[in-house]
C-alpha cells in the first residue's frame, strides 16, 4: 500500500521524535526503524530525511554529534533534546485528537446508506 | 579490490552531489554513510554491487528534489545564488541589460534629485531634513521593481513615506534647534525601514528575510565604502593632473561630481550586493572576527578612561553622543556577526568573545545611563537628552537579552536560532523609536 505523500510529511516529525526518544540513532537506522514500525508500509524517500533532521536540529528538538561507524566512516548521530520531548508530547496530543475524530468517522462510514445503489 | 567498481561509482556520485550549493560537504558525508549502509543491506539480501548501488540511489530519491529540500532548510547557503539566478523560469525572460539600465536610470535619478535639492531648496536645515527623502525612494524603487511588490505593499510604503515628507517640511522647526537636528538624524532610520519592507518583498514578518536585510545592509556598507574609495582615488588623480595644467576641478567636484556620485553610488552598491554577493561573501565573517576583539579592547579602554575621569555629571554632552554612536556600532557588529554565523555550528571560542563584547557594551551603556540620568537630574529635560536616553534604554534591553541568550546558547540550553530571532524581532523597535522622535518630539518640545 502506498501512503499519500502529505500524510507521510505530516507524520514524519512525530515519528522521528518518537523513534529518537527511545535512544540516539543515525539517519539510516531511523529509516529502518520507520520501516519496521509500519511493517514496510511507509516508504520515505531516503534523502528527504536529512533536511527534516536538520530542521528539527535548528528548532532545537534534536542535537547531533559526529562519530564513527563500525567500518570507520564518519557518521552523524542524532539525540532528542528536552525541547524535542516537549514537542513530541504536544504532537502526540494533537494526533490523539485527530485519530479519535477519524475513528468516529470510520465508524459511521462503515454503514453505507442503501440509497447509494440507485445513484450509480 | 573486488569492489573497485562500486567505489568508483560512489566517488562519481559524491562529485555529482557536491556540486549542489545547498548540500554542504558534511551533508554529503552523511548521505554517503546512508548510501553505503543501504548498499551493504542490499548486498546482504543477495544483490550484486551494481544492483545494490542502483537500488540505494533510487531509494535516496531524485537529487533535484532532495537538493531543493536542503535549500529550503539551509536558505543561507543559497543566498548568493538566489539573486544571481531568477527564482522561477518565468523570470528568465528579462534580459540582464534591462536590470542594468534600470539601475543606472535610478542612480542618475537619485543624483538629479539631490542636485535639484541643492539648487532649489533654500537653507541648510531644510535640505538636510529632505536629503533622505530625495535619495532613498530610488533605492526603495529598485527593490519594489526587483521584488515585484503588490499594490498593498506599495501603498504600505508610500503612506508612511508621505507622512514623513509632510511632517519634515510642514513642522515649523526653529532654525538650528535641537528637534530639527534630531529629526534630521532619525528620519533616515524610518526611511531605511521602508526600504527594508521593499527589500523583503513585503514579507516583513519573516525572520529569515529580516536577517537577509541585515546582511544586505552590512554588505551595502562594504560595497559603498569600496566604491567611495575607488571614486576618491580616481578624482584625486584627475585633480592632480588638471592642477598641473592649471585647471581647477574643485567647483565641478562640489557642484556636479559629488551630488551625482554619492547617491548614485548608493543605488549601484545596492545592485552590486544583489547581483554579486559571493565576491565579498568570505570577507564578512573575517571582518567581524577581526573587529570583535578590537572593539572589545576599545570599549574596555573607554571604560577605563571614564572611570579615571570620575564625576560623570561634568561629562561633556558631545562625549555622550559619541558614546551612543559607539554603542550603535557595537550593535551593528554584533548583528552582522550573528547574521554571518552558521546557526547549526556548536558554541565556540568566538561565541564567548561575542559574549565578552556584549558584557563590555553593557558596562559602557550602564555608565552612559548613569551619566545621562545625572545630567537630567541636574539640568532638567531637553529633547536631546530624552532622545539619547531612549536610544540608550533600547540598546540596554537588546544587549541584555542578547547576553542572556548567548549564555543560554553557550551552556547548550538554547539553540542559536533563539539569538537570531531576538535580533530580527527587535530591529523594528529602533525604527518605531525614530518615528516617535521625528513625529512627536517637535510638537512636544515646541519645535525648539
Amino acid at each position: 500500500m502506498r501512503i499519500d505523500k502529505d500524510l507521510v510529511a505530516a507524520s514524519a516529525t512525530p515519528l522521528v521524535l518518537g523513534i529518537l526518544s527511545d535512544g540516539d540513532l543515525y539517519g539510516y537506522a531511523i529509516l529502518k526503524r520507520v520501516g519496521e514500525l509500519s511493517g514496510g508500509g511507509m516508504q520515505w524517500t531516503d534523502g528527504m530525511l536529512y533536511p527534516l533532521l536538520h530542521r528539527l536540529e535548528r528548532l532545537g528538538y534534536v542535537s547531533s554529534s559526529w562519530g564513527t561507524s563500525e567500518a570507520g566512516r564518519r557518521r552523524k548521530h542524532y539525540a532528542i533534546t528536552p525541547a524535542g520531548r516537549e514537542a513530541f508530547a504536544d504532537r502526540q496530543e494533537q494526533w490523539t485528537v485527530v485519530a479519535e475524530a477519524l475513528r468516529q468517522v470510520w465508524h459511521t462510514a462503515q454503514r453505507p446508506p442503501a440509497v447509494v445503489q440507485g445513484w450509480a | 579490490m573486488e569492489h573497485a567498481e562500486l567505489e568508483a561509482q560512489i566517488d562519481r556520485w559524491r562529485g555529482y552531489v557536491q556540486r549542489r550549493q545547498a548540500i554542504s560537504p558534511a551533508d554529503v558525508d552523511e548521505l554517503e554513510d546512508h548510501l553505503r549502509e543501504q548498499v551493504a543491506d542490499r548486498q546482504a539480501t543477495g544483490l550484486d554491487d551494481e544492483e545494490a548501488f542502483l537500488v540505494a540511489i533510487k531509494r535516496l530519491g531524485n537529487l533535484d528534489a532532495v537538493s531543493r529540500e536542503f535549500a529550503r532548510e539551509h536558505s543561507d547557503r543559497l543566498w548568493k545564488q538566489l539573486v544571481l539566478m531568477p527564482e522561477d523560469p518565468a523570470d528568465a525572460g528579462a534580459p540582464p541589460w534591462r536590470e542594468l539600465a534600470i539601475v543606472l536610470a535610478l542612480a542618475v535619478g537619485a543624483g538629479l534629485a539631490v542636485k535639484a535639492g541643492l539648487t532649489w531648496i533654500e537653507g541648510g536645515g531644510v535640505l538636510a531634513r529632505n536629503l533622505g527623502l530625495l535619495v532613498l525612494p530610488f533605492l526603495t524603487g529598485y527593490f519594489a521593481w526587483k521584488r515585484r511588490l503588490n499594490a498593498r505593499v506599495v501603498v504600505g510604503i508610500l503612506v508612511p513615506f508621505a507622512v514623513l515628507a509632510v511632517v519634515l517640511n510642514a513642522y515649523p522647526f526653529a532654525s538650528g534647534g535641537s528637534t530639527e537636528m534630531l529629526a534630521v538624524l532619525h528620519a533616515p532610520v524610518v526611511l531605511w525601514l521602508l526600504a527594508g519592507i521593499a527589500y523583503v518583498g513585503g514579507r516583513w514578518r519573516s525572520d529569515g528575510r529580516r536577517m537577509d536585510f541585515a546582511r544586505f545592509t552590512g554588505e551595502l556598507v562594504i560595497y559603498f565604502t569600496l566604491l567611495a574609495l575607488g571614486g576618491a582615488v580616481l578624482t584625486g588623480l584627475t585633480f592632480a593632473v588638471l592642477q598641473l595644467v592649471g585647471a581647477d576641478l574643485e567647483p565641478v567636484l562640489e557642484n556636479w561630481i559629488l551630488p551625482f556620485a554619492v547617491p548614485g553610488a548608493l543605488v549601484v552598491a545596492a545592485w552590486l550586493v544583489e547581483a554579486k554577493q559571493n565576491v565579498v561573501e568570505n570577507i564578512a565573517p573575517v571582518l567581524t572576527r577581526v573587529f570583535t576583539p578590537l572593539t572589545i579592547a576599545m570599549l574596555l579602554a573607554v571604560l577605563a578612561v571614564l572611570a579615571a575621569v570620575g564625576g560623570l555629571a561634568e561629562v561633556d554632552r558631545g562625549l555622550l553622543i559619541l558614546m551612543d554612536a559607539i554603542l550603535v556600532l557595537v550593535l551593528c557588529l554584533l548583528l552582522y556577526a550573528i547574521s554571518a554565523r552558521n546557526s547549526l555550528a556548536p558554541p565556540g571560542v568566538f561565541d564567548v568573545l561575542q559574549l565578552v563584547l556584549v558584557a563590555a557594551a553593557l558596562a559602557v551603556d550602564a555608565v552612559m545611563l548613569t551619566a545621562m540620568l545625572t545630567r537630567i537630574a541636574e539640568f532638567g529635560f531637553s529633547p536631546n537628552k530624552i532622545a539619547a536616553l531612549g536610544l540608550n534604554l533600547l540598546l540596554l534591553i537588546q544587549l541584555a537579552r542578547t547576553g542572556w541568550l548567548t549564555v543560554g546558547f553557550l551552556r547548550g540550553r538554547r539553540p542559536f536560532t533563539a539569538l537570531e530571532r531576538w535580533q530580527t524581532r527587535y530591529l523594528p523597535v529602533y525604527a518605531l523609536w525614530a518615528a516617535v522622535v521625528v513625529l512627536a518630539f517637535p510638537p512636544i518640545f515646541g519645535f525648539a
